[in-house]
């Protein structure tokens, strides 16, 4: 699945992110295969979504999140 | 004496860097710009033990040394760039003990060009609450370097900081990983193309567009002897560097860092559930516009009042010490009015940067970005043009600066066409004396009316800028790719003394900008007033006098009529009466006329200009206020500032493109005359046009 379908407080890990469409930016911002991804809060219409990646938190838009693929991990 | 130390503050955003550099050099400190380009740069002297001092710049916000705008640039090259008088003896990273994982990203690239570095760790009295714990020994043989644990906060820290800038030389100079590996041949290759070069360095100018030095990219990519990657390839390759960081990263705070979630607490989700909630954040936010806005009205009256009485007594005070005759005239009529037109700002505009520091330095900004992205995006615009937008009720000049961190250019050039269009504070002098003379006292649920119309005049800019957006979105046919990406800083209560400097430091800049173009055209408009060809002028005692021989008027009343026949015939009347006929449809006589023309220069030049025309007309010294309401229309009788032409004068401000650094920095932000162009003309014709329907739907 993608970042984008992710729900509130659920936890994944980033499978692959792909760099044709993903900016350096988000990359050098802990946005990485391996790295840890979980939902905060989501504005109205879902977009953009506020997330922590890695220990950091940002906002993204949901079509950047499309490019994410996921893996959701549970606890 | 010794030589003084440079050192180069670095750090990502939101670390508190700016925190660090106002501990470290207090008010020695001095802002200015990077030659050539608007970037601000800050810098200011530490004094280190044993006399040694240490000259500290505060480099701009960076996630890393790939610069994806100007103000990153800046960074990057300084740090090439050995023989910049600024280059940096030591390097000092400063990072934020929550972020610290993706702080230590921009560390090790540092670390990379072979600089003394020195790791500073903020906010650390943080630790605790968000149970967090660090293996110092560890990390610093790890990251090869030095670490200050910094709380600015509780001014703990700092002392030792500067030991270790002083001692800068005990510092080793070895990176911490070894970022060619992830292509050995490529780097390898380049490493024999450039025996006496450094590989990051090589590595940073190939993959970037700086210029450092008066070597270029094209002589290293001309030299055969290596192979030439496409762009698609190198950023394959930062891509696989990035990962590399952080993999380095990860292991040692694995070590290095213990994280007990247990007695973490965390206030940040309970303030988002709130502070971003889809009901409540809206409303929030409203209500902190709406407070703004009155605090503004209501807290400045008191020392405004003082000042503007302050000024009529000097003006008083001058003309019965100095020697009659054109110079105190000058100094009577033409600078200390002019003068006051602009001190009577400072509370205001004071009361306004202090806000929007406080919204900035609380991380509440970025929430509001993140709620008002998805709206924005319907108009063109990006959630980051709210900074912009908000930050434009100071001055359009910094806003539009503040759009180089929106990532599409399309979203950005609208943002910045439509900025100018917020109620800037040069246009608050303006508004408040309109306001004061024509809205009538009286409250409305607890709010003035006057209080109520200034907040129209702001969301009547705000809805302007973003319709005007709406169409520019529709017209310009720019392809750009859309990309968004904003971090969410934690909540920190302010600093009171980031507060404090930065208030003080932007109300200074805007006081003392205004006031040399201000004290310049009170002297040149006090010339043009005081002085007038021909006969009328010249010999306007004798007409008057016989004009006025039977009507027995008392001498007050005559020197009066004298005055103002000067006045009329002066150079400034002549003007100004040329112009009338396309101002009097608006409902202004020739004096609004002259103050409008003015204010092209900058708008706040509007009262100074009348202030300065009414007193040379008249003799008694008296507020500015009060001369104002005095004034009566030549035509219909009655006060000129009346509803009609008042709303008229409020609207031909609000829409009107009248400031030249504005011009000057969209020119510079976009690289052509055209926008700029078209920004002037389009604003002002239809500021002229509204003006126009409102004073003949009212009069």
């Amino acid at each position: 699945m993608t970042l984008a379908e992710l729900r509130r407080g659920q936890k994944a890990i980033i499978k692959d992110v792909s760099s044709v469409y993903i900016p350096l930016k988000l990359l050098e911002m802990g946005c990485l295969p391996g790295n840890s991804a979980e939902l905060v809060q989501v504005a109205p219409f879902a977009d953009p979504m506020y997330l922590n990646i890695n220990g950091s938190h940002l906002a993204i838009r949901k079509e950047t999140a499309m490019h994410i693929i996921i893996e959701t991990t549970d606890e | 004496m010794s030589k003084q130390i440079n050192v180069a503050l670095i750090g990502n955003p939101n670390t508190g860097k700016t925190s660090v550099f106002n501990a470290l050099t207090g008010l020695n400190q001095k802002v200015g710009n990077y030659p050539g380009i608007t970037v601000e740069k800050k810098e200011g002297i530490c004094k280190l033990p044993r006399g040694v001092k240490a000259h500290i710049i505060d480099l701009p916000g960076t996630y890393s040394l790939n610069a994806s705008s100007l103000d990153e640039n800046v960074v990057i090259e300084l740090l090439l760039n050995k023989n910049d008088k600024d280059f940096p003896d030591v390097a000092v990273v400063v990072s934020d003990v929550e972020n610290l994982k993706r702080n230590l990203l921009l560390f090790t690239q540092i670390k990379d060009l072979e600089i003394p570095t020195i790791l500073v760790i903020n906010m650390s009295d943080r630790m605790a609450y968000k149970g967090i714990s660090l293996n110092i020994d560890f990390l610093e043989q790890k990251l090869e370097t030095k670490i200050a644990l910094v709380s600015t906060r509780k001014n703990k820290g700092i002392n030792e900081l500067k030991d270790l800038i002083a001692n800068f030389k005990n510092l080793n100079t070895k990176p911490c990983l070894q970022a060619s590996e992830i292509d050995k041949a490529y780097f390898d290759g380049l490493r024999k193309a450039f025996p006496n070069q450094l590989l990051y360095k090589l590595w940073l100018v190939i993959t970037q567009d700086v210029n450092f030095g008066k070597v270029d990219r094209n002589t290293y990519e001309s030299v055969a002897d290596f192979k030439i990657k496409s762009k698609s390839d190198l950023k394959r390759l930062q891509q696989r560097e990035t990962i590399k960081r952080y993999q380095f990263i990860n292991e040692i705070l694995k070590e290095g860092q213990t994280i007990d979630l247990k007695t973490a607490k965390d206030l940040r989700i309970k303030l988002d559930r709130i502070l971003t909630h889809k009901v409540w954040g809206y409303l929030i936010f409203g209500i902190i516009l709406l407070t703004i806005f009155q605090a503004i009205y209501d807290w400045a009256e008191v020392p405004m009042d003082f000042i503007d009485s302050t000024f009529a007594s000097l003006s008083e005070w001058a003309k019965s010490v100095l020697p009659e005759g054109p110079f105190s005239s000058l100094i009577t009529e033409g600078i200390i009015p002019g003068l006051g037109g602009i001190v009577i700002f400072i509370p205001q505009i004071a009361f306004l940067f202090l806000f929007i520091s406080i919204l900035e330095e609380s991380g509440y900004m970025s929430r509001v970005v993140f709620l008002m992205d998805r709206i924005m995006r319907k108009f063109g615009l990006s959630g980051k043009s709210v900074v912009p937008l908000i930050s434009g009720t100071a001055c359009a000049i910094p806003a539009i600066m503040a759009t180089r961190n929106i990532e599409s250019w399309k979203e950005r050039l609208i943002t910045i066409l439509v900025t100018p269009f917020t109620t800037c504070s040069a246009r608050l002098p303006v508004y408040l004396i309109i306001i004061a003379l024509v809205i009538p006292e009286g409250r409305f649920i607890g709010l003035s009316y006057q209080a109520l119309t200034l907040m129209l005049l702001y969301l009547i800019g705000f809805a302007t800028a973003v319709g005007s957006a709406y169409l520019l979105n529709k017209i310009l046919k720019i392809k750009s790719k859309s990309f968004f990406v904003i971090e969410m800083p934690n909540y920190k209560l302010p600093l009171p003394r980031n507060v404090a400097l930065t208030v003080v430091e932007k109300t200074k800049a805007f006081v003392f900008g205004a006031g040399k173009i201000i004290l310049a055209i009170s002297i040149v408009l006090w010339f043009l007033a005081s002085y007038g060809p021909g006969e009328a002028f010249n010999n306007a005692e004798t007409i008057v006098t016989e004009q006025y021989a039977t009507a027995n008027l008392s001498e007050a009343e005559l020197q009066q009529k004298i005055a103002s026949h000067k006045l009329e015939h002066s150079f400034i009347g002549i003007t100004g009466r040329a112009i009338e006929p396309a101002i009097q449809p608006l409902g202004y006589d020739w004096k609004i006329g002259i103050a409008i023309v003015s204010s092209f220069a900058a708008r706040e030049v509007f009262v100074g200009t009348l202030a300065t025309i009414y007193s040379v007309g008249s003799d008694e010294e008296d507020t500015i206020k009060n001369r104002m309401a005095g004034e009566v229309n030549p035509i219909l009788g009655g006060p000129l500032f009346n509803l009609a032409s008042g709303i008229s004068l409020l609207l031909f401000y609000a829409f009107a493109m009248q400031c030249m650094s504005t011009l000057a920095i969209v020119k510079r932000e976009t690289n052509s005359w055209k926008w700029p162009f078209l920004q002037l003309v389009i604003m002002s014709g239809f500021a002229y046009i509204v003006a126009l329907a409102a004073y003949q739907l009212l009069k």
